[in-house]
């Protein structure tokens, strides 16, 4: 790792294109462990390429991903799958396996890649919907569930294998303010009790000050502005200021 | 030109990563059992329908002509015949081809477009081994035992439509129908069929698995499953059966 010991994850001059379209230029920043990140631009400037960049479901076209010490970019796939599994995921929609139960897509990742019991995972699966509220709906479909349902659902399925990063793509995205609040607040919580490191790519400037420790402001695919609320908010870039200091 | 090269070599590449997944693990029973029962069992219903109405067409058309040329004896061997060599094999793909390669085309496109693909490799899953291997496998294993469904159905329709029209007897039926079919009539265009079912299950799972243009690519993905599938299982079906019949001279009708 090149820099302090407690950095978790870091981004060096990474760059990333979709064919002739660019979409980071030159990226570079690191997040420690225990702190809670948050990714803001406007639409289309690479906060959710970020993310997928960081668990490798992409691979950037230069410049090298640091998880802990592994630099993923160059990986194999089971070299992945162990750094992988450090990482719990919350996508935009829940993405949730949409021909099985609630239950069976939290315990599909224990039953897969842990030694536990049957009985282990079903207390592990139990917990974990409690924490999110959805204790009762174990038995349900994921269309069955409501948009902020499918989001805790999402979240719980993230945090089942007990992740030292949890990355979130849009959390609060399609959610009323009070579940958007909610999911906010089970974040907070996760990196409260576990000391989980945080990672949330949002529009929302109020959820974002509510979770973030530091802020990362993205424009046209570069980073224009890091750090802290008053740090941000005084930086030079107009894109990032007006960001954060968007009415609420 | 440049393109379809390019398009057959991807395709192709998937095809040898799906044989090279076979033997890595793990070997997702489980997933497979599931794939046997929704690409097998499920199909049944519309294969046996298909054979039965086939069978009794079959027989209606060809009696009269046989009928002309005094060969009415011969009717339950050329019913025997061509569905156990050919029109079972074939018409068995070109029906999985439909109903199985669009769904499994729709299916994993509709899953990459909800992320739910990038879910599970988020999960340190391995999406291909876990998606893609099972439902291929279920096609190629499914893929005979469907064929003998169609084949007997045939054969049971074409029963059917022989005792209305001559009151024939169903023991003599069977008799003169089995006289002539030897074992290389009825084993390798069988198994001929397995390659049918890992054409329609690669392909499908191609079109699904690489999809990238949102709601859009769900619909193209089933479509293009299908149209795929059925142009490769006649095509192939042409080097397979001069292949059988290099194979077994006397197969060829």
């Amino acid at each position: 790792m090149n820099s302090a010991d407690r950095t978790v994850v870091s981004f060096e001059r990474v760059s990333k294109s979709f064919g002739t379209k660019a979409v980071l230029h030159d990226v570079s920043f690191q997040v420690a462990a225990g702190e809670a990140l948050c990714i803001l631009g406007r639409s289309g400037t690479g906060k959710s390429v970020t993310l997928k960049l960081i668990i490798a479901l992409l691979r950037p076209d230069a410049g090298k991903i640091w998880i802990e010490q592994d630099e993923i970019s160059t990986l194999r796939p089971e070299d992945l799958s162990r750094v992988r599994r450090k990482m719990g995921f919350l996508f935009q929609d829940a993405a949730l396996f949409d021909s099985i139960t609630l239950y069976e897509n939290l315990a599909l990742p224990l039953l897969r890649l842990t030694t536990k019991s049957q009985q282990e995972i079903d207390s592990s699966v139990d917990k974990v919907l409690r924490q999110v509220g959805l204790a009762a709906d174990k038995k349900t479909m994921p269309s069955e569930l409501s948009g902020g349902m499918r989001k805790r659902a999402g979240l719980a399925r993230a945090l089942v294998l007990e992740p030292k990063i949890l990355l979130a793509d849009e959390p609060s995205s399609g959610l009323d303010r009070i579940t958007a609040s909610e999911i906010d607040e089970l974040l907070l919580q996760q990196k409260a009790e576990r000391q989980t490191t945080v990672i949330v790519v949002t529009h929302d400037v109020h959820g974002a000050r509510r979770v973030g420790d530091r802020f990362a402001v993205f424009d046209k695919g570069h980073l224009v502005a890091h750090g802290t609320a008053p740090e941000v908010e005084n930086s030079d870039n107009e894109t990032a200021r007006q960001l954060l200091t968007l009415p609420c | 030109m440049t393109k379809v090269l390019e398009f057959i070599g991807k395709v192709s590449l998937f095809g040898f990563q799906v044989v090279a997944g076979l033997f890595r693990s793990p070997f997702e029973a489980a997933q497979l059992g599931r794939q046997l029962a929704e690409i097998g069992s499920q199909s049944v219903p519309l294969i046996v329908a298909s054979g039965f109405a086939l069978g009794a067409v079959m027989t209606l058309h060809t009696r009269s002509t046989l009928v002309t040329f005094g060969a009415a004896a011969e009717i339950p061997t050329v019913q025997s015949l061509a569905f156990f060599v050919e029109i079972g094999p074939l018409v068995a793909g070109l029906l999985l081809a439909g109903r199985v390669g669009s769904g499994i085309g729709a299916v994993l496109a509709n899953m990459r477009v909800t992320e739910q693909i990038d879910g599970i490799e988020s999960l340190s899953i391995d999406s291909f081994k876990f998606l893609v291997v099972p439902r291929v496998v279920a096609c190629v294993i499914a893929m005979p035992l469907l064929t003998l469904f169609m084949d007997f159905s045939g054969l049971v329709a074409g029963f059917a439509a022989e005792y209305a029209a001559s009151g024939i007897s169903f023991h003599l039926y069977i008799t003169r129908a089995f006289a002539s079919l030897d074992w290389p009539n009825f084993i390798p265009p069988t198994l001929k069929t397995a390659v049918f079912g890992f054409l329609i299950g690669t392909v499908s799972a191609y079109f699904g698995y690489t999809t990238n243009e949102g709601a859009r690519g769900v619909g193209k993905a089933a479509t293009n499953s299908v149209v795929l599938s059925s142009l490769l299982i006649i095509v192939s079906d042409v080097v397979l059966v001069k292949c059988i019949a290099f194979a077994f001279p006397g197969t060829a009708l």
